[in-house]
């Protein structure tokens, strides 16, 4: 799939491409000029079928990846575009006028990440949570587990085995435990 | 004496300028009906709010969302090995599919290459898992239309193919057997000639099936020329296996993308030519045939001996470096794919996966649905073979 | 696995606003007068669920005991994953029918609420609403280990960790999933227990549902229904 990065980069900035597998490529695009590649890739190149649009919380770098991928069925060639949106205050453009099916996605990121897309249908609905009001939660910084915690009252008699400690004493019974840090 | 039967619809809901219905919910002359969670149209959990005009439905929402776990959020949390238990529990008729995608996905990222009786005893599951999934397929589309026999007979034939996946694995339902790095055991001696029997009385309960269902009149009237895609649809709606099979488009990943060890195994993809509820039945039940003429290869070509795990790392200690990969599969209702991140650390940093019926069951179903009949809508939900787990997750 | 994070507190403070056509207001009738409603206040009857006394001897109330064991009619409502494993049991290879059980399309037919596998916030709404319009006597059986600590999804937001915390539960079947023979020796154990008097999970609700609706609305945010749907 060289050649076809070397032929979309003379009009458009695609940097840090990653070859995976011979039928799947990642490129990172810019956001501001997205669409028009996804309009080219649609109509000139045969990259008809929209697979899946979803985010990446990258937290240390205050980013969202979103992630378009794009298939050829003819020439079976996958191609994922990266576009990288600040996280404070994240939108990102709607296509669902290009794609249909892309309404359904974008439904997803804006009540799981909090990703807003203006203008696409019913993306303001409530999804798949009824009733939350805290912060979205597929973001790095919500704690499931504590959330979970302060939720939902547990039954007692848990015991978690930590396969790290229990392999210490299997393996070493002689030596004395670490004191905790 | 021939009665003049010409329908009158004006008093049904206009298109306006821009093609849509205009629907004023005040006048008095529509309905909103609930079809709630449980009811014949699904198996699984969903709803559609339906707003009916006399006997015919002008718009429909769906609701979703009662299966939500969180699937991403808890694999985030897990290590690379924690997560491969609970991936199966994505999808419940097919379990096997999440278990190779996410074990393909996982070695792809980390180096990792299967010997090559694993990927066979994975291809083997897979064709195995398909077959289950469809059984529950015919079960659901002829108990939607009131027609229960069949739905007794397909549980029992999965009933059977259970058994042989509890023998293999040694669970019924989950059986967490694909894991990074190949398969966890070899097959049981005898295994093939069980399965033949099974396989027997599989094609038995199929031909009973189509005498019963597919020459039934009833079930011919009440499913040829009905929810009707048309094939312009697929590429903007995202439609993907049986589904586009039925509209011509010979969309089949085991053939345009071959994964595991499909590119040695010899078999056609069954297509249809009118995109209706009809033609969706009968691709599947044509692919069960293909699926049992597949298992019968898959068991003759295997390798008879052979390793079956690779050496993974130690899994307490398991980083896989920065990368994100797409493994897609051809599942029973469509194309199935896990997106892996991973930054370097020993937990993934995202899975997201893609289920078919995400696509197949929101946004064209509410564009399928104005002009369907309420009894309708029931066949038209499961002839999608939607599963609304895999869409909340 | 991940530990969690302790500095992570949950927003306790913004509420889940009711809809509009939920909240009281004033309307005007068809025929011209303007009145108060109260959509969410249920005018039939605003009475909590009183318990179901016993029979007036202590034979006929075994009779009775043995009567609604040997006929125990399942609401047909596949909450999770376990729901698949109760198909099986309509198949004459596992026959639950010779027990008497049977699957039934509405709550107001059965009396045995089966909670199959885990159970998210939007179903538990509704669960709780097809339990409530259930008659007594009535049984909750839970299925699989998510309705006793909460299994493989003990770590989520969005699942119910205890369910007996939210509906009185009579027995428990342990397992992921349990198989349909489990179920059958559940389902056997539940009669044991219903021949015996022991099954009182309805009356436990009806003498502590103060406590039980505060559970729910605790987790279930959106409460837009009556208190108690009978």
């Amino acid at each position: 799939m060289k050649d076809l990065i070397a032929k979309l980069k003379k009009h458009y900035k695609l940097t840090e491409p990653d070859y995976r597998r011979a039928d799947l490529t990642f490129v990172t695009a810019q956001k501001d000029e997205l669409r028009s590649l996804l309009i080219a890739l649609r109509d000139i190149e045969g990259f008809t079928h929209l697979v899946l649009l979803t985010a990446v919380d990258w937290l240390e770098e205050g980013l969202f990846q979103l992630t378009y991928m794009l298939n050829n069925r003819a020439a079976n060639r996958t191609l994922a575009l990266r576009v990288m949106i600040p996280r404070a205050n994240a939108v990102g453009d709607t296509i669902h006028d290009l794609w249909p099916t892309a309404e359904t996605y974008q439904r997803e990121l804006r009540e799981m990440f909090g990703i807003d897309f203006p203008g696409s249908p019913r993306v303001n609905d409530e999804f798949i949570l009824e009733g939350w009001t805290d912060m979205p939660p597929y973001r790095r910084d919500f704690d499931s587990l504590a959330y979970s915690l302060q939720t939902y009252r547990e039954r007692p008699g848990r015991v978690t085995h930590d396969p790290r400690e229990h392999m210490k004493k299997a393996l070493y019974p002689d030596q004395k435990p670490e004191a905790a840090k | 004496m021939m009665f003049n039967l010409k329908t009158d619809r004006s008093q049904y809901p206009q298109p306006g300028p821009d093609g849509k219905l205009e629907i004023d919910l005040e006048t008095g002359k529509y309905l909103k009906l609930w079809q709630g969670p449980n009811h014949p149209g699904i198996t699984g959990n969903m709803s559609v709010e339906l707003t009916v005009c006399g006997d015919e439905v002008v718009a429909g929402k769906t609701h979703v969302g009662y299966l939500h776990r969180g699937f991403e959020k808890l694999m985030e949390r897990r290590s690379f090995i924690q997560v491969f238990p609970i991936v199966c529990r994505v999808c419940v008729p097919e379990p096997d599919f999440n278990e190779y995608c996410y074990a393909a996905a996982v070695e792809e990222l980390a180096g990792i290459k299967v010997p090559e009786l694993a990927n066979w005893m994975r291809t083997l599951i897979l064709e195995m898992g398909r077959f289950n999934s469809y059984m529950m397929f015919l079960g659901g589309i002829s108990g939607a239309l009131g027609l229960g026999v069949v739905g007794q007979w397909m549980t029992y034939v999965r009933d059977l193919m259970l058994d042989r996946f509890e023998e293999l694995t040694g669970a019924r339902i989950y059986h967490m057997f694909i894991l990074p790095g190949g398969v966890r055991g070899h097959l049981p001696d005898g295994f093939a000639g069980r399965m033949e029997e099974v396989l027997r009385t599989a094609e038995k309960y199929l031909a009973d099936v189509e005498k019963v269902m597919f020459r039934n009149a009833v079930y011919k009237r009440r499913t040829k020329g009905i929810g009707v895609i048309d094939p312009k649809l697929f590429e903007p709606y995202g439609v993907t296996g049986p589904n586009a099979r039925a509209g011509g488009v010979a969309k089949d990943l085991r053939k345009d993308a071959p994964y595991l060890v499909y590119n040695e195994l010899d078999f056609e993809v069954q297509t249809g030519k009118d995109s209706d509820i009809h033609t969706r039945v009968d691709v599947r039940y044509r692919d069960i045939h293909q699926s049992i003429a597949l298992i019968r290869q898959i068991l003759q070509k295997m390798p008879k001996d052979g390793p079956v795990m690779a050496k993974i790392p130690n899994v307490l200690h398991w980083q896989i470096p920065r990368g994100e990969t797409y493994i897609k599969g051809e599942s029973s209702r469509g194309e199935y794919g896990y997106y892996l991140v991973t930054d370097g650390s020993g937990y993934p940093r995202r899975i997201n996966v893609r289920g078919p019926s995400y696509t197949h069951a929101m946004a064209l179903l509410e564009h399928l649905i104005p002009g369907t009949n309420i009894s309708d809508v029931a066949q038209l939900m499961v002839s999608l073979h939607t599963y609304p787990p895999e869409i909340e997750r | 696995m991940k530990h969690f994070d302790p500095t992570f507190k949950k927003d306790t403070e913004k509420e889940f606003p009711l809809r509009e056509e939920m909240r009281p207001r004033t309307v005007e009738t068809p025929d011209g007068q303007t009145i108060e409603i109260e959509p969410l206040k249920d005018y039939f009857c605003e009475a909590p669920p009183k318990v179901h006394p016993k029979a007036y001897s202590k034979i006929v109330e075994d009779f009775y005991n043995w009567a609604r064991a040997e006929s125990l009619w399942i609401l047909g409502f596949g909450t999770g994953c376990g729901a698949i494993e109760m198909r099986p049991l309509m198949t004459p290879r596992f026959d639950a029918y010779r027990w008497g059980i049977q699957w039934r399309p509405t709550p107001r037919q059965s009396n045995l609420l089966m909670i199959s596998g885990y159970l998210s916030i939007k179903t538990l709404k509704r669960a709780i609403r097809a339990y409530e319009q259930m008659q007594q006597p009535k049984y909750v059986v839970g299925l699989g280990s998510c309705t006793i600590n909460g299994g493989m999804y003990w770590d989520s937001y969005n699942t119910i960790k205890r369910l007996d915390d939210y509906l009185p539960v009579d027995m428990y079947i342990a397992g992921c999933m349990p198989r349909p023979e489990a179920l059958l020796a559940g389902f056997v154990a539940l009669k044991k227990i219903i021949k015996a008097g022991k099954a009182e999970g309805a009356n436990l609700y009806a003498e502590n549902f103060a406590q039980y609706k505060a559970n729910q609305k605790a987790v279930i945010k959106d409460w837009d229904m009556p208190d108690y749907s009978w």
